[in-house]
């Protein structure tokens, strides 16, 4: 063995990859909405792109509450035993 | 074996025989037992048996309908793929612990009469506790009491209800229970205690995170999805469920998010992923009850495998924080796979078991117009996702390498492991299998074009989200810490008070304590002066003195005699 093994993953360059994949079939998905008409119980459901902007900006709003939460909620780890 | 034979006593029979056997033989026969019950479970007759007169009540030991069969059949196959996550271990405790406590869970899923549920109730209570002792340090034993507490105490409402309900009703059938009288609310409290409700949840994250490595995966089946079937069988359409489960499914993911400890973080996915179910139970319609029945099947599953790969990090690396955690797919690589399958399912990727039922939930809410329910439902798919599905598998085995390398899992766990991964993509790829056990006819379809679209869309734009955030540097990092949830109050306010109850106490007999010694003190001093040594009433006399007043007192007579 020469030094430890270098993994796929430990190179940046090919995380972005993944990165920008990601970002490409979102939008991919995205724009399958233009074809795909949904059946849907709530008519709002239905309109372009609903899905893919509730999702995206449930996880924001939710990552930046539960990180304001942090400065109520947050004790030392040994909080309890002390 | 007689088709009325309760199967829980293949388990609580079965453990007995644990400690007396070693190595194969007792592997072979831990093996066995769930067999044998899955094979006692094919051959139950519908309807109710094992009928035993006690104080002139009825109790029924089976009462088999296509429910409580359902859950029979998971919690069979929990207690297999628990049994062979735990092979690898010498630790007799546990495994009868384990065994007993699968077999508790089953006997009350059968349970025909509050009496009968009550005892068994106790004994997973009971059981369960054990699996946290068995990590055997200080904050264990102290976690382990907090538990089996609480537990106790769902355990006393249920009786309290048991017997009111017997009082009003004349009857301890276990059937639809309602919230019409004080009966009904005690074991809705009862229920709700063991489902995690919120103010009443945070048992769960507080003891399954300090269970040992496969105790927290046997604690993942069985009692909260008990709670969810107690509650299915007695409560189902109260419509306060909807909104407590509506809060249940949200407010996890929060915590979820800034949480360090990752078994803590499954804890707060499951009590968001029972809000879902408590939500179908809540709703009541065929398609919902379906749904939240057929979600606790699928939930035992996935979690169950998300726990397991959690414990095998734990086993391996001996921490589960993800601020030490990272880079672990190169050391452990199929534990890594196993848990992104664990992963997708709860996230309910097409394909995986949480896509095929968590969908007739939603389906259910949005059919019957529950329009914000829905919002927030769909809010915590997406939440779920974000902490369970990304965060779990990212901050273990893929994010910043820690540097840690270490074996990976005993095969005893990776076979586990892989079981359960099958059946979780098993249902996702076939859900008609499961749908043609659960108790209703379920003519719901989870492959429409139009859910799968949109539950891709919502998924992937999650994923953006995290990728975003996490790249922007604006996702917050993981943190030595705890957080403060609702055991705060026990564990600090209702403590400090207790404290200072005891303080005053304490003072109060001291000052007490001191009154009765100075007024005792000062009598004591009265007395003293008075008949003492030197007191005037306990003076000695000389005896020269003595004979002066005799000789007075003599003198005095003679005068007087010959006083004329």
């Amino acid at each position: 063995m020469s030094g430890p093994r270098e993994y796929w993953l430990d190179r940046s360059e090919n995380v972005s990859k993944i990165y920008r994949g990601l970002w490409l079939f979102g939008l991919a998905l995205l724009a399958v909405d233009l074809a795909l008409h949904k059946h849907e119980d709530f008519a709002f459901a239905a309109w372009f792109g609903f899905y893919c902007l509730f999702g995206f900006f449930a996880c924001v709003v939710l990552v930046l509450v539960a990180k304001r939460l942090r400065g109520v909620l947050m004790r030392a780890e040994d909080y309890y035993e002390r | 074996m007689s088709a009325d034979f309760p199967v829980a006593l293949v388990f609580l029979l079965g453990a007995v025989v644990v400690p007396l056997l070693h190595g194969r033989l007792r592997t072979a026969w831990m093996l066995l037992l769930p067999v044998a019950a899955f094979a006692c479970l094919l051959t139950l007759p519908l309807g109710e048996s094992g009928q035993v007169e006690l104080l002139g009540q009825t109790l029924v030991l089976m009462r088999v309908d296509r429910l409580s069969l359902l859950f029979g059949y998971v919690f069979v196959l929990a207690s297999l793929l628990n049994v062979i996550y735990a092979l690898h271990l010498k630790d007799t405790v546990q495994h009868v612990a384990g065994l007993v406590y699968a077999g508790s869970s089953i006997g009350a899923v059968f349970a025909g009469d509050l009496m009968t549920l009550f005892i068994y109730w106790e004994l997973t209570a009971v059981s369960s506790v054990l699996l946290i002792w068995a990590q055997r340090s200080d904050s264990s034993f102290r976690t382990g009491l907090r538990y089996v507490l609480v537990q106790l105490l769902s355990g006393m409402f249920l009786l309290a209800g048991a017997l009111l309900h017997w009082r009003t009703t004349g009857s301890l059938a276990f059937g639809q229970i309602g919230l019409s009288g004080p009966a009904g609310v005690l074991i809705l409290i009862a229920f709700g205690i063991k489902c995690a409700f919120p103010l009443l949840h945070n048992w769960l994250q507080d003891a399954y995170p300090a269970a040992t490595p496969t105790g927290a995966v046997i604690l993942s089946a069985f009692t909260t999805k008990l709670g969810i079937y107690a509650l299915a069988r007695a409560y189902p359409g109260t419509e306060m469920l909807i909104w407590v489960g509506t809060l249940m499914a949200a407010f996890p993911i929060f915590y979820a998010v800034i949480e360090n400890d990752l078994r803590r973080v499954l804890a707060y996915s499951m009590n968001n992923q029972l809000g879902f179910m408590v939500v179908g139970i809540g709703i009541g319609s065929e398609l919902a009850i379906n749904g939240a029945v057929a979600h606790a099947f699928a939930d035992i599953l996935f979690k169950g495998l998300l726990f397991m790969s959690m414990g095998a990090v734990l086993l391996r690396t001996g921490t589960v924080k993800g601020s030490e955690l990272g880079g672990l797919y190169k050391s452990m690589p199929w534990t890594t796979g196993f848990c992104m399958v664990g992963a997708a399912s709860i996230s309910a990727f097409p394909l995986f078991s949480g896509f095929v039922t968590k969908s007739m939930i939603m389906s259910a809410a949005a059919g019957e117009g529950l329009l914000l329910t829905w919002l927030v439902l769909l809010f915590a798919s997406a939440g779920v996702f974000h902490h369970a599905g990304i965060k779990i598998p990212y901050f273990a085995f893929f994010g910043h390498d820690s540097g840690i390398r270490c074996q990976e899992a005993p095969r005893n766990m990776l076979v586990a492991m892989a079981i359960g991964a099958a059946l979780c993509i098993g249902i996702g790829v076939f859900p008609q299998a499961l749908y043609a056990i659960l108790p209703y006819a379920v003519s719901y379809q989870p492959y429409s074009a139009s859910h799968v679209v949109a539950q891709l869309q919502l998924l992937v734009f999650s994923a953006l989200a995290f990728a975003v955030l996490m790249r922007t540097g604006i996702y917050p990092p993981e943190l030595r810490s705890v957080n403060l949830d609702s055991d705060w109050f026990y564990r600090v306010l209702f403590a400090s008070w207790a404290q200072r109850a005891t303080d005053a106490l304490q003072q109060a007999r001291a000052t007490f304590g001191r009154m009765l010694r100075s007024t005792g003190g000062r009598l004591y001093a009265r007395i003293h002066r008075h008949h003492g040594p030197q007191g005037s009433l306990a003076r000695t006399w000389p005896t020269g003195s003595m004979a002066l007043w005799v000789t007075t007192m003599l003198l005095a007579w003679l005068a007087l005699y010959y006083l004329p």
